[in-house]
């Protein structure tokens, strides 16, 4: 009688001489047997309702013709939606945070004689910061998110991936990249994460490393607010908002074709390789449940997002407020790093106030234009900031003449800052989850400069055409 | 002929599958197996990749992977 070792060779030397198509033809008999029990067992009744009429939707949303307007129109709708709703609303929040309570707590403070450089510190640093972030994101996130969440819901977002996955596929990339981008949509982060999808490490990376091209949540509303500002306010007012959601459209799409573009260049030189394939469904449209869509976008996306918006601005706020107000020689901290970055800023088309804000919001995009606007409005040897007051200016129209007036700002730099917002080096939350993801410091560090640099060249190019072009 | 010769709105029936690798996996899982009537349903905007119908569900698939799977035609029904 055999041992129990010997019987154990014998079984690794037989296993070794079973060709591969045996393995094969085991996997297939079971889900030849799966399909037919499940054929016995389970019975069709025609299609589904709603199935012609999903029928008819699939033939517009990825028709020849139609496909690609028609998700150019649905996405233009939701930001001019997006950007026509908001207006109103964000002027009142912004009346109430920035002016009313703003001296309200002024009054408060001299009350109770808190010194200057406390309420300086806490009512003109952290709260205006904190007040500006809410005023200004709130009611564009609270349409956006729910019209986003109810495409979600419908179904039409895998139709897009359907429609642009060729362009992946000759980029090199996964077929799935097109869905962790659509994730990058609402948060960076969470794209990078969503990656874990992308089974082949080569796909998985660029994915990751591009993921940084889908403008987050954090961006749309500096991208909403220059073109309403800079852009929309070109245009006959009745078509202004219009003009203004077009505008961000197409920074968006500038994106896609960033990120294709960056793909398309990592796996032809990096990380070399053919695209592997993939399936996608294409699951029936369901009509949105449109109560709980609000719900859950409200109460998972909006406060979330605007709770880490306002988390990130109370410190931001601090830290612009100190700069701004402690002096080293003859000037302040900011004045000193904008002096600095103020050459290699108008080479580019921007200035050297808002490459300091970029500096300062590494932790979250979402403080950006208010970080921009206090520092344009401590460093402007303004009136206003002579006085002592600062951010004394309630809506959109006022923020436009801090920019001009105070900041010596053209269409050029708002043009460029949209730019910048979608090239630029990915938040510090962010960078994280990519080193958490690929652990890799090499990768971390490409997935962080690139962007950044492709944003000086791509902002250097614009700035240098339109001088040549006598446009500024 | 292979799958990715159907033009769209004709049907056929599966033979074999001759993807190997993970890849295989995936076409057996999504019921690709001999004998499932397939049909073609529509192409993308780009003309890659197109989806068919599988047992159900509508799933698109890349030219090359269709490329993989053998199929017998069946006569054209409407879309």
């Amino acid at each position: 009688m055999a041992s129990p070792g010997a019987i154990l060779e014998d079984a690794v030397r037989l296993r070794a001489g079973i060709s591969a198509p045996m393995h094969d033809s085991i996997v297939e008999s079971l889900y030849t047997e799966a399909a037919s029990i499940a054929d016995r067992c389970v019975g069709r009744e025609g299609p589904p309702r709603g199935h012609r009429l999903g029928q008819v939707l699939d033939r517009i949303f990825t028709s020849r013709l139609l496909g690609f307007p028609a998700m150019l129109l649905l996405f233009t709708i939701v930001f001019w939606l997006t950007i026509a709703g908001a207006n109103v609303p964000s002027a009142m929040l912004a009346d109430l945070t920035q002016v009313k309570l703003y001296h309200l707590l002024h009054a408060g403070a001299a009350v109770i004689h808190v010194p200057t450089w406390l309420s300086g510190l806490t009512i003109d640093g952290i709260y205006l910061a904190m007040a500006w972030v809410f005023s200004v994101m709130l009611p564009p996130m609270a349409i956006f998110f729910p019209l986003f969440t109810l495409l979600e819901d419908f179904g039409y977002l895998p139709r897009v991936a359907f429609n642009l996955d060729r362009l992946f596929k000759r980029a090199g990339a996964h077929g799935k990249q097109s869905l962790t981008m659509m994730m990058g949509y609402g948060c960076n982060a969470a794209g990078v994460v969503s990656t874990r999808i992308i089974d082949s490490p080569r796909e998985r990376l660029i994915a990751i490393i591009t993921n940084n091209f889908s403008i987050c949540n954090g961006r749309w509303p500096t991208l909403i607010l220059m073109g309403t500002i800079f852009i929309g306010a070109t245009a006959p007012p009745g078509y202004a908002s219009l003009v203004a959601a077009g505008s961000v459209v197409t920074v968006a799409l500038i994106g896609i074709a960033f990120t294709l573009l960056v793909s398309a260049f990592l796996s032809r030189t990096w990380l070399k390789g053919e695209a592997s394939t993939f399936s996608l469904e294409l699951p029936p449209y369901r009509p949105p449940q449109l109560l709980q869509t609000l719900y859950t976008s409200i109460i998972d996306r909006t406060l979330i997002v605007l709770q880490r918006a306002m988390l990130m601005a109370a410190p931001a706020g601090a830290v612009i407020w100190l700069i701004s107000n402690i002096s080293i020689g003859d000037a302040t901290i900011a004045g000193h790093m904008v002096a600095m970055l103020n050459p290699i800023g108008l080479v580019i088309g921007l200035n050297g106030v808002i490459l300091l804000a970029y500096i300062v919001a590494i932790p979250a995009n979402e403080i950006i234009v208010p970080a921009i606007l206090m520092l344009t409005l401590n460093i402007g040897k303004s009136a206003l900031a002579g006085q002592g007051v600062m951010m004394e200016f309630d809506d959109d129209l006022v923020t436009y003449d801090v920019l001009t007036k105070l900041g010596g700002w053209t269409a050029l730099t708002a043009v460029n800052l949209m730019l910048f917002s979608l090239l630029h080096n990915p938040c510090s939350t962010t960078i994280m989850t990519i080193w958490r993801e690929t652990g890799s410091r090499k990768w971390t560090t490409i997935a962080t400069l690139l962007p950044v640099a492709l944003g000086f060249a791509v902002c250097f190019t614009t700035a240098t055409v339109a001088r040549l072009m006598g446009w500024v | 002929m292979n799958l990715s010769d159907l033009k769209v709105g004709e049907s056929c029936r599966v033979g074999r599958v001759t993807a190997d690798g993970p890849g295989r996996r995936r076409l057996l899982d999504l019921g690709l197996v001999p004998g499932t009537v397939v049909q073609a349903i529509r192409r993308s905007p780009l003309g890659d990749p197109t989806a068919y119908a599988i047992r159900g569900a509508t799933v698109a698939l890349r030219v090359e992977q269709a490329a993989t799977i053998e199929v017998e035609p069946l006569e054209a029904t409407k879309p």
